[in-house]
């Protein structure tokens, strides 16, 4: 291509690749930056929690103060500064002390903006939606209709009130706040997300799904996600995320626990567009997550599926633990960096059940001057007899300023397992893009072709209505990225 | 249809093409034969707008404009075919998607809406027959998996799908036995019309007894030494090439 029509090309994408940017304006009630145990306090008063609640919170700010931020993810994470951070932003306005109310219009426009309409009437058919704002949830849709079904779909501030014991028999039984540096600030200052609970024997009929937004400036978001599927039942969840751009970086530092009992499926999927940061890689989203399941139940199942697009910095790994027996457990992932993005991502695959089976299919795609890395553990104990784990790991690199990187663990302790993992990494060819361009498929269009087929494995695997915009969203992400 | 004049390209510094002059009236085809290294691949690499090649000289008029200012998609919006030596695989991009894209690729270009589900695997379907190539494959990944055959006769469905008026024939007859050229060669001979034309590349007369030239060119070290009739592929067939470096 020749070198002013490429450039043309670039300034272009570079003014339309992320196109969530905007922002809300609206009035925030927003607590002052810092973090201590009075803003720790403050944040469960807001909420109007029980004593038990805060109990919790303040064991895990002071387990927090006493440990590091860890240094062992292939990334380049700036020193982050918790002080300079406000930990409490509630976008809902003045109106809410007069009592239960219409939507704020201003909302209500964002997500229409963002394709989540609120309006259950314009719903996707088949979908129910949590849509959470900086801290709080700002709306939750066919709630009615799911507990019908006995089903309960939430924010985890209404559950912590209306549901005080499922919640308490079960936050933190996955993921202790002692788990790691990340987990345990999101246990002092958790803000919202999203409750599940599909009871024994009961198929959710719809798609159930959160929509996560920062909007505020300088403040973090800590989701916190729980969701409980028992006996024989089954799910499958969608999360997505976007955020404005801005020069300075954000914090969503989140954790998701998942509970599968006997017999029970449970299907998490997840869009991740957090904004990546601009060209030169100023701004975008630091996402640190932890995410985790229990396969409690024997025969239980959980599959883990992500497209990362988003984020200056991703750290997550969505792991599963395989206590009963015959349990059954998947990752898919796609994660695409461009430009300055770091993705250091993988799961967690610990077996300790008999006949457990995990499957790990993870394919990282980078460009730009970007770093991709697969961070992968599977861990068979020494009771998890007749087990058997297959990881593949596929990257593929456009250009030959990025990199990527293949990190696995393999700590296998008995005779009977069988542990396989294959990897591969491969660059898109000029024959394959020559080829393309002969039948007439211009370059920008050819990448997106080439790089949604190397995919198609994970995103076959994402619920129907969402597969569509994931593929559009590989594309875009990956624009410019030619030339 | 097309002029070649006085055209030379290099690749990686080293030129290879050093004066090819060449010129196809529609409904023409022309053989072009040569040892290896003679520059065969390279014209037709340079007429398809491979950016590995760089052209230092000459011009290509194709239908009236210039070639080699177009972009390679533009190339083929216009006309141009390659049905290449070694089709590449392209995994997990079916044929029916490739396929689709290369057709509204062409369509936008002509300022025509894109083409319905429906009539498009109509389309599939009629040219697939005409070619003979199995349902099977266009639901596969591009090549993927597809024996040196299929991958030819792919080509060749590509070819019928996107109609072009000028199709270069890269060594069609590498790697296929006589059989799997004949079909190849018959599917491509019902594509023919009064108003295409093509370039067959080749080692082997034997192609030709397939694909019936109205002019063979011969190439050595980079131009065109000798322009005859079929009979020139028979004697090249029987005495090889170097009757001609004496001459």
């Amino acid at each position: 291509m020749p070198q002013s029509q490429d450039n043309a090309l670039v300034r272009d994408i570079a003014n339309r690749d992320y196109e969530y940017g905007f922002t809300t304006d609206i009035e925030t009630e927003i607590i002052p930056r810092g973090l201590s145990e009075d803003v720790v306090r403050l944040i469960s008063q807001k909420k109007g929690e029980p004593q038990w609640l805060l109990d919790f919170r303040l064991k895990a700010y002071r387990h927090w103060l006493t440990m590091e931020q860890p240094k062992w993810g292939h990334v380049d994470l700036p020193p982050i500064d918790y002080q300079a951070i406000s930990y409490y932003a509630d976008p809902r306005g003045r109106k809410r002390k007069d009592g239960p109310q219409e939507i704020d219009p201003e909302l209500q426009k964002t997500f229409d903006k963002l394709g989540i309409p609120l309006n259950e009437r314009l719903a996707l058919s088949g979908v129910a939606v949590d849509a959470v704002m900086d801290s709080v949830s700002v709306k939750t849709t066919f709630k009615e209709k799911l507990a019908e079904k006995g089903i309960i779909f939430c924010s985890i501030s209404e559950a912590v009130k209306d549901h005080p014991d499922l919640v308490r028999q079960y936050l933190g039984s996955v993921v202790p706040y002692r788990d790691n540096f990340f987990a345990a600030l999101n246990s002092a200052v958790f803000s919202d997300g999203s409750f599940v609970y599909i009871p024994k024997g009961v198929r959710c009929p719809m798609e159930l799904s959160t929509y996560f937004r920062i909007n505020a400036i300088n403040t973090g978001q800590f989701e916190r996600t729980l969701i409980v599927c028992d006996d024989g039942g089954y799910v499958s969840y969608l999360e997505g995320c976007t955020a404005p751009m801005r020069d300075e970086n954000q914090l969503h530092a989140a954790i998701v626990e998942i509970v599968v009992c006997q017999d029970a499926e449970v299907k998490y999927s997840t869009v991740q567009n957090w904004y990546p940061g601009d060209r030169e890689g100023r701004g975008g989203v630091y996402n640190l997550v932890t995410k985790r399941g229990l396969l409690k139940g024997d025969r239980s199942k959980l599959s883990w599926t992500q497209v990362e697009t988003g984020s200056a910095i991703t750290w997550k790994y969505p792991s599963c633990v395989l206590k009963g027996d015959g349990s059954t457990a998947e990752f898919y992932s796609v994660a695409v960096t461009n430009n300055h993005q770091q993705a250091d991502t993988g799961t967690k695959m610990v077996h300790l059940g008999r006949n457990t089976r995990s499957t790990i299919v993870s394919k990282g795609i980078s460009a730009g001057r970007s770093q991709n890395s697969y961070r992968g553990l599977v861990r068979v104990a020494p009771n998890a007899e007749g087990s058997r784990n297959y990881s593949s790991c596929d990257s593929l690199l456009l250009g030959d300023t990025c990199g990527a990187h293949t990190f696995p663990y393999i700590d296998v302790n008995n005779d009977s397992s069988v542990v396989e993992h294959e990897a591969t990494t491969s660059k898109i060819s000029e024959d394959q893009l020559l080829y393309c361009n002969q039948r007439g498929i211009p370059p920008e269009e050819a990448v997106a072709l080439i790089v949604n087929g190397y995919a198609k494995e994970v995103l076959n695997k994402l619920p129907m209505e969402f597969a569509v915009e994931a593929q559009k969203l590989l594309s875009v992400s990956l624009e410019g990225s030619v030339g | 249809m097309l002029e070649i004049k006085n055209l030379h390209a290099s690749v990686e510094g080293k030129e290879i093409l050093k004066g090819i002059d060449l010129s196809i009236k529609p409904g023409e085809v022309h053989a072009l034969m040569g040892p290896n290294g003679s520059g065969k691949s390279t014209l037709s690499n340079v007429l398809v707008g491979n950016p590995q090649y760089t052209v230092t000289q000459g011009s290509v008029t194709f239908r009236g404009k210039d070639l080699l200012q177009m972009p390679a998609e533009d190339r083929s919006h216009e006309g141009l075919f390659m049905s290449f030596q070694q089709p590449v695989e392209i995994p997990g991009v079916s044929m029916n998607n490739f396929m689709r894209a290369a057709l509204n690729a062409k369509r936008k270009y002509l300022g025509q809406p894109p083409i319905s589900g429906g009539d498009f695997l109509k389309l599939v379907k009629e040219k697939r027959e005409m070619v003979g190539l199995d349902a099977s494959l266009t639901r596969r990944g591009v090549n993927e998996g597809f024996s040196g055959g299929e991958k030819k006769r792919n080509e060749i469905f590509q070819m019928a799908m996107l109609e072009p008026l000028l199709t270069i024939l890269d060594e069609t007859d590498s790697g296929l036995d006589v059989d799997a050229l004949r079909i190849v060669a018959e599917g491509f001979n019902r594509l023919r019309t009064e108003n295409t034309s093509a370039i067959c590349i080749t080692h082997y007369q034997r192609m030709l007894d397939y694909i019936k030239p109205d002019i063979v060119h011969v190439m050595m070290d980079g131009r065109i030494v000798r322009t005859g009739g079929p009979d020139l592929a028979y004697r090249i067939e029987e005495q090889g090439f170097d009757w001609l470096k004496e001459e």
